[in-house]
């Protein structure tokens, strides 16, 4: 398959990307955040997304959904970094359902449809402490009655105070198991943090939570193949985000180097930063053709995904990070103002770095993939 | 099967009988890479088998049409036999800059006899060409050059020097920049072809700080090239040379990941050693290896990518600079890891151990890749102009 978008693809983002920049531009999240919203996203927003079927554009048909794949929801995801769009996308369609459909039976049947339908928002409480670091879970999960019994605490948990469902990541006996916790189950506290880009998660405690056994989503102990599905995709989604992140920052430094004079000259005249945005696009375009690539292995089912999502993930998080670097400096003054764009770029960036492991994290797994 | 599958599957058959076993192993240095032309010398019997079966199959310039030497595969199919090669690592039957460069500009700019004569020559690797387009005083300002073609009725005399003429004194023949018009900067080059053996063309090696010598100066002293020897129109040989630039870009950027998919962190763990977590035992070494093959995996995919693109329309035309810089960086970045990954060892410079100084030698030629072909400045002025369209001369 050729590593360019085909012609629904392409179709796709013609239509996509008019819909964010016009409903939901940078504006928009200005405004939640200036109205101190206390939910996180708009669900007016996420009312239109569903009228164009986006939140179950990855769940499969069987279950009310349209069959995508990881192509399809990068170029949502592209838009929705592009234009700094709050939305729980990432996490309940893109993260969640890739479990939920890598798992299958009860927990697929009750909450796929209802994600596809737009009405279930689903977090996902898989870190514990400042980094991520998935491989060394403490939360646990012991037999009690009909059911386990459910202890720990998780942080950086997007929307994990307003989610229908929080995805559970906890250690059984022979293994690690995935839950899901419905919003109302007792001795679950979610306590939301505002985050430098306005975004909110939440430190979320669990204290003798107890769930029936048709809450494990696949098999006891089989948790860790449908954590690595959704480690996989989310990971994968939010490389796309920064891709979008990085080139709507990047297009706007380079339109602004084309109207700023200094020194009675256009300030992208000089080549001392036209080699900087030219060196920053080869960034960009690696990036962008890395995460393609990822997406792709992916939706092949191949065995090499794993490894190029981290690649992915580590690739878009630097290009977008210089892009977002590069922005704010090369706006001078005004790029440190909190009126100008360029600084909510580089918020945004900062928290999409950080989920799901960061550049050094994912480093770090394309040299243990390779044996070093 | 699908049509797609069944080419495939003929593909592996037809690599699996005529490939032979010494042409799966990998290039070890130059030696290993067969160039043709008229003073070749195969290295050995499989060298020579290999590339005959290529020839015969049109298996060396697979994408040209068939009446000039090629196999006439679509851009999908050239991708599967390259996929297929590169699965029983089987090395190219042949290289040279009539394929990667000549053949593309002719493919663009030349005549119908043209083409079925030297498009043929250059498939069964019959002539080697070399290229000649730097002067002394033209380097990265390539535009500038001097070398000027008399007018003679039927015929230029040509007088002037070209330098990194890359294997000038292994070549054939010679595709060259000339100028025809003095008054007219851009529209007064001719893109002449002409013998390497012709009355008046000498050779001279030059000793790089290598200690190899793969480029040469090249000094024309009136040399006679007939009126029918030029490509495109006489004066507008810029338009070939730029266009033949994009390949160069396109042939430099491509090697510069290093074709296999050998971790440099995986080939070093070995010699390095590891510690009790099975991680390289140099954890900042370790760091700078994982950060450039992270890197590297990443430029495979834009390759990919790019080249699909490339093919089909869809890239920017510039965007073979972006390629070339990346590449190039990337590929100088890799060989310093490889200095310091072989520490005292890399820096033997003729002893058997190290095969002469085999890594302390390509550490220093690859020095070159960010100037060859256009200087990683170079590339971003034109990335920063013909792609960002920032303003300024």
């Amino acid at each position: 398959m050729p590593l360019y978008h085909n012609d629904d693809q392409a179709m796709l983002k013609d239509n996509v990307a008019p819909f964010v920049a016009e409903q939901a531009p940078v504006a928009h999240l200005r405004s939640l955040r200036d109205s101190a919203d206390a939910t996180g996203f708009s669900r007016d927003l996420w009312a239109q997304f569903t009228e164009m079927g986006l939140p179950g554009m990855l769940v499969p048909e069987a279950h009310g959904g349209l069959g995508m794949g990881h192509i399809e929801a990068g170029i949502v995801l592209e838009e929705i970094g592009r234009n700094l769009t709050p939305s729980p996308f990432l996490a309940t369609s893109v993260g969640a359902v890739a479990a939920l459909a890598k798992a299958g039976g009860t927990q697929a049947s009750r909450w796929l449809p209802a994600i596809a339908s737009g009405e279930a928002i689903v977090a996902l409480a898989i870190d514990e402490g400042a980094k991520h670091r998935p491989d060394r879970i403490a939360t646990t999960a012991t037999r009690a009655g009909n059911g386990f019994r459910l202890d720990g605490k998780k942080s950086f948990v997007l929307h994990g105070h307003v989610a229908d469902m929080s995805i559970v990541a906890a250690k059984t006996d022979g293994g690690i198991t995935l839950f899901a916790v419905p919003k109302d189950a007792k001795g679950v506290t979610a306590d939301p943090r505002r985050l430098v880009d306005s975004s909110l998660a939440s430190h979320v405690t669990l204290d003798g939570v107890e769930v029936d056994a048709d809450a494990v989503i696949g098999e006891v102990d089989a948790g860790g193949e449908i954590l690595d599905a959704l480690l996989a995709a989310t990971r994968t989604g939010a490389a796309a985000e920064m891709v979008g992140v990085g080139q709507g920052a990047m297009d706007m430094t380079v339109t602004y180097l084309k109207e700023r004079k200094q020194f009675g000259k256009l300030i992208g005249e000089f080549q001392g930063l036209q080699h900087r945005a030219a060196h920053l696009y080869g960034e960009m375009e690696v990036a962008r053709a890395t995460v393609m690539k990822a997406q792709q292995l992916l939706d092949e089912g191949s065995e090499g995904a794993k490894l190029m999502v981290s690649v992915a993930k580590a690739k878009a998080g630097r290009a977008a990070n210089l892009a977002v670097r590069e922005g704010v400096q090369m706006h001078g003054g005004i790029g440190m103002t909190d009126e100008y764009d360029i600084g909510l770029y580089m918020k945004r960036d900062r928290a999409l770095a950080e989920f799901m492991g960061d550049v050094h994290y994912h480093i770090d797994q394309v040299a243990r993939m390779n044996g070093y | 099967m699908s049509e797609v599958d069944a080419f495939r599957t003929e593909v592996r058959e037809w690599l699996q009988a005529n490939c032979p076993p010494e042409m799966r192993e990998p290039v070890r240095d130059e030696n290993d890479i067969c160039w043709g032309g008229r003073k070749w010398v195969f290295k050995n019997d499989a060298q020579k088998q290999w590339l005959e079966a290529c020839v015969q199959k049109g298996y060396t310039v697979p994408d040209w049409p068939k009446a000039y030497g090629g196999a006439g595969l679509t851009a999908e199919q050239t991708k599967i036999l390259k996929q297929e090669m590169k699965r029983i690592n089987a090395r190219s039957p042949l290289d040279s800059f009539g394929i990667w460069m000549l053949g593309p500009a002719l493919l663009q700019f030349g005549t119908e006899e043209q083409k079925v004569h030297y498009l043929n020559q250059i498939a069964r690797g019959e002539i080697r060409w070399c290229q000649g387009y730097s002067e002394p005083g033209s380097g990265s300002d390539l535009v500038s050059l001097q070398t000027f073609g008399e007018d003679k009725g039927d015929h230029w005399v040509v007088n002037g020097s070209k330098i990194w003429t890359s294997y000038a004194d292994k070549a054939d023949w010679i595709f060259c920049l000339v100028r025809t018009d003095k008054a007219n900067k851009y529209q007064g080059i001719t893109f002449m072809l002409f013998d390497m053996e012709s009355k008046g063309v000498t050779t001279k090696p030059i000793l790089l700080i290598s200690g190899n010598s793969p480029f040469c100066e090249t000094f024309f002293d009136d040399v006679e090239v007939p009126k029918t020897q030029f490509v495109g129109q006489v004066n507008r040989g810029w338009d070939v040379a730029k266009y033949l630039l994009g390949h160069e870009r396109e042939m430099i950027s491509g090697g510069g990941a290093g074709g296999d998919m050998v971790s440099i962190g995986a080939l070093f763990a070995k010699s390095l050693g590891k510690n009790d977590h099975g991680e390289l035992d140099d954890p900042i070494l370790r760091a700078e290896m994982a950060a450039f093959d992270t890197d590297v995996f990443a430029y495979r995919a834009m390759g990919e990518r790019f080249m699909d693109m490339w093919k089909t329309g869809r890239a920017h035309p510039a965007s073979s600079n972006m390629m070339k810089y990346v590449g190039t960086e990337l590929n100088k970045r890799r060989h310093e890891l490889v200095m310091s990954g072989g520490g005292s060892d890399a820096l033997e410079w003729d002893s058997e151990e190290s095969k002469g100084g085999a890594r302390a030698r390509s550490w220093l030629r690859t020095k070159a890749n960010s100037i060859e072909g256009g200087t990683s400045e170079v590339m971003l002025n034109v990335i920063a102009k013909r792609i960002l369209d920032l303003p300024g001369a």
